[in-house]
């Protein structure tokens, strides 16, 4: 009973001291709200304005309908180019993308003869490169079975294929984008605030004064772990329903409810690693490039960025043993896929475990930092 | 106002003779905020004198000495030094090399991982001497001061005596005319710092036109100086020769003239300290056997003994790192100890028994409350952490506010408080939950000598009436005379402990200091407690190498150099040598990035594979057998046992068990064959658009490709066209060829502008960033200086992340490695400009981290064309990425790595690298400031 006392007065000890420090709750503020707004919208669809070369060595009506199927948003006008343009164009990244459509090719496709359009494209530029080719062999298939239909050169489609996208019809990119950004503001806040504010009482000496005191390191750390848990915890819910529900007006599937239980034990675990490596750090300079260090490969390998199941096997099995990994897989069951607790309860589990472990090693750590 | 009373003074001035005064302060006032540190100060310095600034901490005596150095801008007044106004930047460079300063805090300019001779030479440098004038002045320094043994060992582990007397000699190394040191000897042991003031004065001796500005808030010490300035609040309250001083207040003491010296509200209710005598009860509170702590192979504290009883105050006099702290942090439980053994009221100490810490009352030595809680909260937060029960906790905290007289100043922060309200508030909350023993560390450390006193009355109402144990730690041997028993304490051990009569009688002294001497001169091993007759041997060659004739005039001193490469190289090999000696950041720093490019490179696949799909298959024939086998053929799909039904399908969808589901209708086959087109129908999981995306064309094309194949096979309708599609410069569509060149310029952003950013804020933090105020250094050279190590580093980490490309990844270097050198060197100078910029932006490290991650993470990632083309970008994002430097560098690492490319052909990116550099040096001036605002 004491103890949960404690707990409870330290952790409205850790929040008033929040409450006083302007430039902290600034940058928490512009975190879930600004920071998250920018970089849904930053993540263009793909592919968006791609640039575009062409050589038109035809010049027919096929190999102009072609060209103007090419619009924006999705690409900027083809430039005209000869040959020669086409390659120095593309050795200095002005053009992703250079088409050759051959001469007479309207005539050998009409006459039935095989022909082929020549696609370049720069494998530079990673993302727009693979998508975009796909797309653009597809408009010219479309453009292609269109011209040879009007002009009766071709038998209709055989079967046809219908693709439709479920969660997020129209694949907005703003819409993962937005969610993803809350998820990987939830972990680099809970870690710097938890990791810096064991630095400062350290800095300040005012963890020895709490030493001396009826306290013991576990009320410590769960005072820091629940008030600062519960500060990212109410940003990020005001977030979502606010930012990303209100103002970029995504729809958000699933339980809210559900989505803060989850978002808790996401954050004991990742408040957790901020007083472990609160810890480890000796100072303040320690702890920024080792907050640098973790928060990369957690945002990058967690299936937030690239599709976890592209990932080399190895590293698969060990970012399992991240919290991120799993709130990402929670996050995208729970807000896009509107699952329920019956879906989602191996992430919760996975989370809760992950959680007592790095709250257990932390604890022991501390208690070994302080004396 | 102001106008008129500087022109006045100015008008005296020139009528003046010049040689008499080294400073005049006319109208001087200083702000922090809303915070007064200076109240319209006018004041005049004589010259060649001893002068003593005194008064107790936060009264303004830092902040005027600043002023006088000209590291601190001045808001209103004037300032003259050295026959110039301060004002005025050419005055301040020219008189400069003139003067010499010696900030607060021991070694708070010094460089705690360089030597002693690194330290000496890196100030040499700074002022423009050679090597040979170097290595000459500080053998000399070294040998007059006794630091000569010491010279290779790292500033960070010399005693505080020793550090001193570096700081000293760094002061000296440029024979300065104007010496100015804050607070030289607070917290050094007696002895140390009778022999800093022998070295001071045979300095004066050998140079008789050099003036010394001290200030100090050791009364007595202040009775040897020339002259002094009394202040207080910001204000000056006296000043004159001690003598003068002393006859004008009728006293027969420096520190109660300074008590008569101080308003009259501020004096009422002092009294000066009566000590009852203690009714004995010889219980037993503390004791200690052959108590020992080792930190490494240091002893800390060395076999101490002591025993104190219920009731008494226990004194402990040392100087600083003699292991008063450790000593009472190991009786709180706060330490272990390695031997010995502990006792309180007759029980082992138990760092993990909760009980007895309800039964003590600890202070540390510094003020350790929390500053974001007011006075009030403070104490409530502490009451209920001592678990005093509800009814009983208001009125406790109103009482002890009563008590420490702390009603005024409830609701207020404790960090805008002075220093002697902060410590009785540290003592309320030391003694709200009443405890038997009060463990004080320092507790009256920079406190003015009234606020002490009444410290001091209420440790005796508590020692007295409520016969609460006091054990105190002081290097104050007016508060030592208080106890009624002291250990005097040296390097960890307890020379010896009495009464403070009886151990002055036992070495038949007149004063404890002088007692306390004569201890720690039995007890310092012979050599060095004859350094100071050896130094008198040696500073024959100090007088003879110092240069005796000061100017006094400064306008016939030649303005020292615009730019100068050795104060350049001074600070980069200062720099570097840092860097050397915290190998944890350079580490993580080279370590870091290669484990992030392996992350990264390893981790970050843009080819879309292993997609898990299901197929609801309602037709089951042959046909539809042969449709879906097209997809299972493929690498970039997995198949997972069939859907049985709808709901199978959309919960293994939501599930996130499968990203694509086929519907394949019934009677497909027969369809097909009448040519009734049948629609097969892809369920994707949208979650992820980019993926999303690419099963879209994946799926697209297996579909077309089933399609032609049939076509193939029953009609006669030809082979259409075909797109031949080449993917350059990574013709196998691979990752890590594509990633790489991109990852590269990422981590070269990164890593080096934060590490300069740190090493610039850190010593914004730390204080060492005095030395560029008040130093001869330009900010060009420190700007160039301070990047120098940093543009090393990256160089080499640019090298191991190539190395690592070719021989790890085996991404070849198609292009010159010359040429993607080059371009290299050209970005890590903008990284590192860029770290200049933010650390002339920032003041504490940690939101240097969170501006540099800020400014270089998301434009890097998000803005500069890593996974989209700047081309794709739109508005503020396409800006952005085309002025920030991480763009253009990526134009050219791709194009050197994957294509082959040549400066010739990637000159524009060159250019544009190459403006940027001077830009953000020129954006970083304004923040760099030479003097402190």
């Amino acid at each position: 009973m004491h103890t949960l006392a404690n707990i409870f007065h330290l952790g409205i000890k850790e929040l008033r001291a929040l409450k006083r420090d302007t430039a902290l709750l600034v940058l928490i503020a512009y975190a879930f709200s600004l920071s998250v707004y920018s970089s849904a919208n930053s993540m263009p669809e793909i592919p968006h304005r791609a640039t575009m070369a062409v050589v038109d060595e035809d010049q027919s009506p096929l190999s102009r309908q072609i060209l103007d199927a090419f619009q924006p948003p999705y690409f900027l006008p083809p430039v005209p180019a000869d040959r020669a343009e086409m390659d120095s164009g593309m050795d200095r990244g002005r053009y992703t993308f250079t088409l050759d459509i051959p001469p007479t090719f309207q005539r050998d496709l009409l006459r039935g003869s095989a022909t082929a359009i020549q696609l370049n494209v720069d494998a530079t530029q990673v993302s727009q490169a693979f998508s975009g080719a796909g797309y653009i062999q597809q408009i010219l298939t479309t453009e292609v079975s269109r011209f040879l239909d009007t002009t009766g050169g071709r038998e209709p489609e055989a079967a046809r294929a219908v693709i439709r996208a479920r969660y997020n019809p129209n694949l907005t990119q703003s819409w993962f984008g937005a969610i993803n950004a809350i998820i990987n503001q939830i972990t680099m806040l809970s870690i710097i605030l938890t990791g810096a504010a064991l630095i400062r009482e350290r800095e300040h000496g005012t963890i020895e004064h709490l030493l001396v005191m009826p306290v013991t390191p576990f009320q410590i750390m769960a005072a820091k772990v629940w008030s600062m848990g519960l500060v990212v915890l109410i940003a990020a819910v005001l977030s979502l329903e606010f930012i990303v529900g209100g103002w970029m007006a995504i729809p958000i599937r699933g339980s809210l409810s559900l989505f803060v239980a989850g978002a808790a034990l996401h954050l004991f675990a990742t408040t957790s690693m901020g007083i472990f490596f609160g810890t480890v750090a000796r100072s303040m300079p320690q702890l920024g490039l080792l907050i640098i260090l973790t928060l990369i490969p957690l945002q990058v390998l967690s299936g937030g960025m690239t599709p976890r199941e592209s990932m080399p096997e190895a590293i698969q099995q060990i970012m399992l043993l991240a919290p991120t990994t799993h709130f990402v897989e929670f996050g995208q069951l729970l807000l896009f896929r509107g699952a329920g607790l019956s879906v989602v309860w191996p992430q919760l589990l996975a989370l809760g475990t992950i959680g007592s472990v790095f709250f257990t090693f932390a604890l022991f750590r501390l208690r070994q930092s302080m004396v | 106002m102001i106008d008129v009373f500087s022109n006045a003074l100015s008008n005296a001035l020139s009528n003046d003779s010049r040689d008499d005064c080294v400073a005049r302060l006319a109208g001087v006032s200083l702000r922090y905020g809303r915070q007064v540190a200076l109240d319209n100060v006018t004041l005049t310095l004589p010259a060649r004198r001893m002068i003593g600034l005194i008064g107790p901490d936060g009264v303004g005596k830092s902040s005027l000495l600043a002023l006088i150095a000209g590291a601190r801008r001045l808001q209103e007044g004037t300032v003259e030094v050295l026959g110039g106004d301060m004002a005025k930047t050419a005055h301040r460079r020219r008189i400069c090399p003139r003067i010499a300063y010696m900030p607060q805090g021991l070694g708070k300019n010094l460089y705690a991982t360089l030597s002693v001779r690194e330290n000496l030479d890196f100030f040499g440098r700074l002022f423009g001497q050679s090597r040979q004038e170097r290595d000459r002045r500080i053998h000399e320094l070294t040998q007059s001061t006794g630091l000569a043994p010491f010279v290779e060992r790292p500033a960070g582990k010399l005693s505080g005596g020793m550090k001193q007397k570096l700081g000293l000699c760094c002061a000296l190394i440029h024979d300065p005319d104007l010496l100015i040191l804050d607070e030289p000897t607070t917290g050094v042991d007696p002895l140390s710092r009778r022999q800093f003031w022998e070295l001071i004065e045979r300095i004066r001796g050998a140079r008789p036109g050099m003036t010394v500005v001290v200030a100090t808030a050791y009364m007595d010490e202040a009775e040897r100086f020339d002259w002094l300035v009394a202040m207080d609040d910001g204000q000056c309250l006296d000043q004159g020769e001690p003598s003068a001083l002393l006859a004008r207040t009728h006293s027969d003491s420096l520190e109660s003239a300074f008590i008569a010296l101080l308003p009259a509200a501020k004096r009422r209710g002092h009294e000066s300290v009566k000590i009852p005598p203690r009714l004995g009860t010889s219980d037993t509170a503390i004791e200690a056997h052959g108590l020992t702590k080792r930190f490494g192979d240091f002893t800390a504290v060395d076999q101490v003994d002591f025993r104190i009883e219920r009731g008494e105050i226990f004194g402990f006099l040392g100087s600083n790192g003699c292991g008063k702290s450790t000593t009472m942090k190991m009786l709180t439980g706060l330490l272990p100890f390695d031997a010995g053994e502990a006792r309180l009221f007759g029980q082992p100490v138990d760092p993990g028994d909760i009980a007895t810490r309800r039964r003590v009352g600890y202070m540390s030595q510094a003020f350790s409350l929390y500053g974001e809680l007011s006075v009030r909260q403070n104490l409530e937060l502490h009451a209920r952490l001592f678990e005093i029960p509800a009814a009983r906790r208001h009125p406790r905290c109103h009482a002890l506010l009563d008590q420490f007289d702390l009603h005024h100043v409830a609701d207020r922060l404790p960090g805008d408080l002075p220093l002697g309200i902060r410590q009785r508030l540290s003592l309320a909350v030391a003694v709200l939950h009443e405890p038997e023993i009060l463990i004080l560390d320092e507790p009256t450390s920079g406190v003015d000598p009234i606020a002490r006193d009444y410290f001091w009355q209420l440790l005796i109402e508590l020692s007295r009436s409520q016969s609460v144990t006091i054990f105190i730690s002081t290097h104050f041997m007016n508060e030592a005379l208080r106890c009624d028993r002291i250990s005097l304490m040296h390097s960890g051990r307890v020379l010896d402990s009495d009464t403070p009569a009886a151990l002055q009688a036992k070495r038949g002294c007149d004063s404890l200091e002088e007692a306390f001497i004569a201890y720690l001169r039995d007890a310092l091993p012979p050599d060095s407690a004859s350094s100071g007759e050896r130094t008198a041997a040696v500073s024959a060659s100090l007088l003879s190498s110092i240069d005796a004739q000061p100017a006094t005039n400064g306008a016939d001193l030649p303005r020292p150099v615009r730019f100068s490469l050795r104060r350049l190289f001074g600070y980069a090999g200062r720099e570097s040598k840092e860097l050397q000696r915290d190998p944890v950041r350079g580490a993580m720093a080279l370590v870091g990035t290669l484990l992030l490019m392996f992350i990264m490179g390893y981790g970050i696949t843009m080819d879309v594979e292993n997609l898990r799909y299901a197929v609801l298959d309602r037709d089951q024939t042959t046909t539809s057998e042969a449709y879906t086998l097209n997809l299972t053929g493929s690498r970039y799909f997995d198949e997972q046992p069939a859907l049985s039904d709808y709901d199978d399908l959309e919960r293994r969808l939501q599930r996130g068990d499968i990203s694509l589901a086929v519907e394949i209708p019934p009677n497909f086959g027969r369809d097909l064959k009448r040519g009734d087109t049948p629609e097969v129908a892809f369920w994707i999981d949208g979650a992820m658009p980019s993926r999303a995306q690419t099963i879209q064309g994946y799926v697209q094309g297996i579909h077309d490709t089933y399609l032609e194949q049939r076509d193939r096979m029953t009609s006669t309708s030809p082979a259409v066209f075909d797109v031949a599609l080449r993917y350059r410069y990574n013709p196998d569509v691979q990752s890590l060829p594509a990633m790489v060149p991109a990852i590269i310029p990422l981590l070269l952003m990164m890593i080096p502008a934060m590490l300069t950013a740190l090493g610039v804020v850190r010593e914004k933090e730390l204080g060492s960033i005095t030395n560029f105020h008040v130093t001869p250094v330009s900010r060009l050279e420190f700007l160039i200086g301070k990047q120098l190590p940093y543009i090393a580093l990256g160089l080499g980490n640019f090298l191991l992340l190539v190395a690592l490309s070719v021989f790890v990844f085996e991404v070849p270097l198609k292009g010159s490695l010359a040429a993607l050198t080059l371009a290299a060197l050209l970005y890590i100078l903008c990284a590192t400009g860029l770290g200049f910029l933010i650390s002339a932006l920032f003041r504490s490290q940690i939101a240097a981290i969170f501006g540099t991650a800020i400014v270089t993470l998301i434009p890097a990632i998000q803005f500069s064309g890593m996974n989209y083309p700047v081309s794709a970008m739109e508005g503020g994002a396409a800006l952005f990425g085309q002025l920030y430097p991480t763009a253009h560098f990526l134009t050219i690492s791709r194009g050197i790595f994957s294509k082959a490319l040549g400066i010739v052909d990637l000159w524009p990116d060159y250019v544009a690298l190459l403006v940027a550099i001077p830009l953000l040096a020129l954006f970083s001036f304004p923040g760099l400031k030479k003097q402190e605002a």
